[in-house]
């Protein structure tokens, strides 16, 4: 039973990850890019470490599981934010 | 597992890999060659992931991810950039001597690849006599870690290490005798100040971790050591000028406690009988501990210097005395 | 169940590919940036099924790290100097 919702879990972090990244190819213009990667990214990641936790069952490996994916909100949040404002200060000067 | 499936994986991973290497050169534009150098970094660490190497892997993941895209940056900044970005100038051949140059630099290349390539396949066909492997779990009980890589570094091949840190010391000299620090950044806005706040103290765990734990899993000094120079890094990125570096004797203290600490154990223990750098069995543990964490700080004070690119400028003098035209290279 | 961890290492290496030729066309530099973000997150999850697939819980580990210092990069790149005088 767990394998199962555990399985569903990654395949579906999975899916997003590919989404984002197809839609980091397809769409126009940059911030548009930063909508798809920030958003679908980070999805698919939460759902790959829910995913890998049910699986692992060991508390220690769940909270280091836990702490990798704030990590990669926050800096992925942030990240975005100082992209979308250089290119915005870069538009502004050219 | 389907070895095909792995196999695939394995190829992409490998063309990735080398695609990046690639175009990573291939460039003219500075900055986008440093972004797709980075992304290699990336990619090799998760390479040394699947090649079974972890403490490689953190080692690449901690100074290829992080810190060579900010130090490379903090270099191409400080040249000067005739050159428009993104621009698609080739660089200019001197002529016949260019040619010459270019085909001798190609055939060195193809002399090293090939004989690596032979002492590869010499390796693998031959029947197995490499006695390493055997010799360091033989002796791993009496190392005082049960790490192998950690005990062959420190205990083992501990004069090599040494060296290693003596190196380091005299990259940071050199990087002393480039005059004052790169300029500092400006504030950082509240989104990239908000992140500092949590990021610098749980890199600064994280290193703790990463030293106590590499004595029995993967991880050691010098993952720690880039961990707290990220820190560091992260703090100068956000235009604090207060990063967590000492001064004045304390940062020459700290820069040279990596070689010291390494040398007193060394002749400490010569002076008592023993072989240099022979710790007696009891205390090889905590000898170990303490030359890694001397080693972590050497290693964190050189990779932050490294990305000030000089002598860091004193905290409460004014900007502008510093600024004068007194170093010619800085005007 | 490790057939499955598989197929999903080799579906994030190919969302990695695809960031990958991002990473080369993008046509400034803020495409290319916002690509190695992508090297980043795939590179983390593609540890995290490693470390459970090979058994190797320092994996675990090393993708702690690349998640720490993802932000670095970006920070380095859209990072202003202070100019020389004041």
């Amino acid at each position: 039973m767990i394998n199962i919702l555990s399985a569903i879990l990654i395949l579906a972090g999975v899916f997003f990850y590919l989404a984002g990244s197809i839609g980091l190819l397809r769409l126009p213009d940059l911030y548009s890019r930063l909508h798809a990667l920030t958003k679908a990214d980070n999805l698919g990641l939460g759902l790959l470490i829910a995913g890998l936790a049910l699986h692992s069952q060991d508390l220690l490996i769940m909270l280091k599981l836990l702490l990798i994916w704030l990590a990669v909100l926050a800096a992925s949040a942030t990240s975005a934010h100082l992209i979308a404002r250089q290119a915005h200060r870069q538009e502004k000067v050219s | 597992m389907n070895p095909v499936s792995l196999l695939v994986f394995d190829a992409l991973l490998l063309l990735s890999i080398v695609g990046l290497a690639w175009a990573s050169l291939a460039t003219s534009d500075i900055r986008r060659g440093v972004i797709l150098f980075m992304a290699f970094g990336l990619v090799l660490a998760v390479a040394w992931g699947r090649l079974l190497a972890p403490d490689v892997a953190l080692a690449e993941a901690a100074i290829g991810a992080g810190l060579s895209g900010a130090l490379l940056l903090a270099a191409a900044h400080t040249q000067p950039r005739p050159l428009p970005p993104e621009s698609t100038n080739t660089p200019r051949n001197h002529g016949a001597v260019g040619v010459v140059l270019r085909w001798a630099v190609t055939l060195l290349c193809t002399a090293l690849a090939g004989t690596l390539a032979w002492a590869l396949l010499h390796v693998f066909s031959s029947t197995p006599h490499d006695m390493l492997p055997g010799a360091i779990s033989a002796n791993l009980a009496a190392s005082g870690v049960s790490n192998p890589v950690t005990a062959v570094l420190l205990n083992f091949r501990a004069y090599d290490t040494l060296l290693e840190m003596a190196v380091l010391l005299t990259a940071v000299l050199g990087i002393f005798t480039l005059g004052q620090a790169n300029p500092g950044y400006q504030p950082a806005g509240p989104v990239f100040d908000g992140l500092v706040r949590w990021l610098v103290p749980v890199l600064i765990l994280t290193a703790g971790y990463l030293l106590w734990v590499g004595a029995h899993a993967p991880g050691g000094a010098f993952q720690a050591g880039a961990m707290l120079a990220a820190a560091g890094v992260v703090l100068r990125l956000a235009g604090r000028t207060r990063i967590g570096l000492p001064e004045g004797f304390m940062l020459r203290l700290v820069m040279a406690a990596g070689v010291g600490l390494f040398l007193l154990v060394g002749l400490t223990l010569l002076i008592l009988g023993r072989p240099f750098l022979g710790y007696p069995q009891a205390w090889a543990g905590t000898l170990i501990l303490m030359i890694e964490t001397a080693a972590m700080l050497s290693i964190a004070a050189t990779l932050v210097l490294a990305f000030l690119g000089g002598r860091p400028e004193a905290t409460g003098v004014k900007a502008a005395a510093n600024r004068q035209c007194e170093e010619i290279p800085r005007c | 169940m490790t057939e499955l961890f598989l197929l999903s290492a080799l579906g994030l290496m190919l969302s990695l590919f695809l960031g990958l030729l991002r990473v080369l066309l993008g046509p400034g530099i803020g495409d290319r940036m916002l690509a190695t973000q992508l090297i980043g997150t795939a590179g983390v999850g593609m540890l995290l099924l490693l470390s459970v697939l090979l058994k190797q819980p320092a994996l675990l580990d090393v993708a702690l790290l690349l998640a720490l210092l993802a932000g670095v990069a970006a920070a380095a790149f859209t990072g202003q100097q202070q100019t020389h005088h004041d």
